[in-house]
């Protein structure tokens, strides 16, 4: 274990500090077993310290137990800043995969009703959502769409006809992230945009249609529609082409202004610029697009996944359970230190968990708190979680997103053959289509953490309560 | 031959991965490095030069124009649909003019694993080790 691991001390029911020192201004705070902990690359808890140096970073530098080695942010980071302290937002802190997320829709069909069309179904998902390097979608946006599109995210889709007024209900931001402007986005990323409308896209993304597996927590599992034995589809992508672009070019100009506004950057990965300079602005604005752009896209491969459904199952309405967005920054309210305020919280892998009651969410999950989607690596579990009351003064109502890598992709591309990991998914049920095999074995289930570990964890440090756990039928890889 | 065989590598990064180029000036060691980011998606002797781009940067320091140069070939590959597969590069103090030789992406061909979103600052390097140019970053993938 590392010199800054040593350092850490144990505060009880998961969670872990590290005191400030050096230049850092606020602890870092870790969520883990002590067995993930002990797994934890040293790198993590640097770039966590280095985050923890950031002007105006408030309370602490939080790690998710998911938590793996980022570029600048830990992957799992979360950290809010203040704008009245100077507070800054960063690029490198959301990532270039802007607005990455999940969403599940309920089919209401059970495992044995999918078992006997299985095949079908994989090859119609298959030939119907593009996925991976080269695929295009089937529609293609003029400038005055795009800007449209970049102002209204999901609530623009529907508009065009894809998915339903109530899904919009079901996403974040009732669908339409407010602060986006379409202006700040350029036309490099509207050109990486133009053929990416309603593509998956590749790398550790996925269309799975999944079987509710067990159920931890029947009252809110029936509160959301969730039923033992039935099947649900899940969808893993994010801002394509456009938020990458305006993630790239973003980064570079915080590096080089960087001196301008006086940050000193530990790393040049850290790249920030003060939330209320005008690259901040300009930044936020463009970012905020991404999220919309991202939700619109997800928006529209819902409905194509409908489309696949009502061909082998007419009548079915898919209705969405939620969209959880695990890449972002938000303006926030929070309550710190008695007081309460306007906070820029960064969640670079890691996900949003309002608990109940919060204000933002939808009438219909009020009572319950918010569906937090947890998604697994390819071949294992993925679990839905719910948001708790205890998570806004842990981590910023905040939660793991997934399994994390172990592995880095060479490794995995090493030690596993895709085909193999085609067959041995196979042999246990699970039918993979991917383009790829190679994407397949840098994707091998071995080469993440064990995501029931993860969520055990999240679970005992009171971030969010597991809910339902969920297994792969089928899985459409980019 | 190893020594007229262009020379990178890729190294490890816990979530993406690294590119790396060599070369006996900094000119030559981005087009490696560019060779290594092709290498990322497919095999870079399974793509035919058919047709070229050309690509302009310019950045305050030879770093920032490695990110710039890999930045502008992910913007190329993902607007044209191609893939490269050979690279010309000239440096000029801060400018840089490369040539990008390529073919639009064949799926059944080049079975591209992967899609490469943005060339970042992590474990970025150009620099001289034992009269050898290197040029290196982590790409997002």
């Amino acid at each position: 274990m590392s010199r800054e691991g040593n350092a850490l001390e144990y505060l009880g029911e998961e969670r872990w500090r590290l005191p400030p020192r050096g230049a850092m201004r606020v602890p870092v705070e870790l969520f883990a077993s002590r067995e993930l902990v002990e797994a934890l690359d040293a790198k993590v808890l640097e770039q966590a310290c280095n985050v923890a140096t950031l002007p105006g970073i408030v309370k602490a530098s939080h790690i998710m137990p998911d938590a793996h080695w980022g570029y600048g942010f830990p992957i799992g980071g979360v950290a809010a800043f203040d704008p009245e302290e100077g507070g800054v937002v960063s690029a490198g802190g959301v990532g270039f995969d802007i607005s990455c997320g999940v969403r599940t829709l309920l089919t209401g069909l059970r495992r044995d009703q999918v078992e006997a069309q299985r095949e079908r179904l994989a090859d119609s998902l298959a030939a119907n959502i593009p996925a991976g390097l080269g695929s295009t979608g089937l529609i293609r946006l003029d400038d005055r769409q795009m800007r449209a599109m970049l102002a209204g995210g999901a609530r623009w889709a529907v508009k065009q006809g894809y998915g339903r007024e109530e899904d919009l209900s079901r996403v974040e931001e009732e669908g339409c992230m407010a602060g986006a402007d379409p202006d700040e986005v350029s036309e490099r990323a509207l050109d990486r945009q133009r053929r990416e409308m309603g593509t998956l896209g590749s790398g550790n993304h996925y269309l799975e249609v999944q079987e509710v597996a067990e159920l931890f927590d029947a009252e809110t599992a029936h509160h959301w529609g969730l039923r033992q034995e039935e099947v649900v589809v899940s969808i893993h992508c994010g801002s394509r082409g456009l938020g990458h672009q305006i993630g790239t070019e973003f980064l570079r100009r915080m590096v080089v202004e960087a001196p301008r506004h006086g940050i000193q950057l530990p790393d040049r990965e850290l790249a920030c610029a003060p939330i209320e300079s005008s690259l901040g602005k300009a930044y936020l604005g463009a970012m905020r697009a991404g999220i919309n752009c991202a939700l619109a896209n997800r928006q529209i491969l819902t409905q194509l996944t409908r489309e696949v459904f009502h061909r082998l199952f007419p009548d079915l309405e898919l209705p969405l359970l939620y969209d959880v967005s695990h890449n972002t920054c938000k303006e926030e309210w929070h309550r710190v230190g008695g007081e309460r305020k306007r906070l820029f919280v960064h969640r670079k892998g890691a996900t949003r968990a309002f608990g109940p009651g919060h204000p933002e969410l939808p009438e219909a999950l009020r009572a319950t708190g918010q569906p937090v989607l947890i998604g697994g690596s390819m071949g294992t579990a993925s679990y839905i979680l719910c948001g708790t009351s205890a998570s806004e003064k842990l981590a910023f109502s905040s939660a793991c997103h997934g399994a994390g890598r172990a592995m880095s992709r060479r490794a995995a591309s090493r030690r596993w053959r895709g085909g193999e990991v085609v067959a041995e998914l196979g042999a246990r049920g699970i039918l993979v289509r991917s383009p790829s095999l190679r994407g397949v074995a840098e994707e091998a289930p071995g080469a993440y953490k064990d995501v029931s570990a993860v969520v055990e964890s999240a679970h005992r440090a009171g971030l969010a309560k597991r809910v339902a756990k969920l297994v792969p039928l089928i899985c459409i890889k980019g | 031959m190893a020594e007229a065989e262009p020379r990178w590598e890729h190294f490890s990064h816990q979530a993406d991965i690294g590119v790396r180029g060599f070369g006996a000036t900094p000119a030559q060691a981005f087009e490696t490095a560019a060779m290594a980011l092709t290498a990322v998606i497919t095999d870079p002797r399974l793509v035919v030069p058919r047709q070229v781009v050309e690509v302009e940067c310019e950045a305050p320091d030879l770093e920032l124009l490695l990110v710039d140069w890999l930045n502008a070939l992910i913007y190329e590959m993902s607007i044209r649909r191609l893939l490269f597969g050979r690279f010309r590069v000239t440096l000029q103090g801060k400018r840089l003019q490369g040539r990008a030789y390529g073919e639009p992406v064949d799926p059944k061909r080049h079975r591209p694993a992967v899609e490469v979103k943005g060339a970042t600052f992590t474990e970025l390097k150009v620099e001289r080790r034992d009269g050898l140019w290197m040029a290196q970053c982590v790409v997002d993938v």
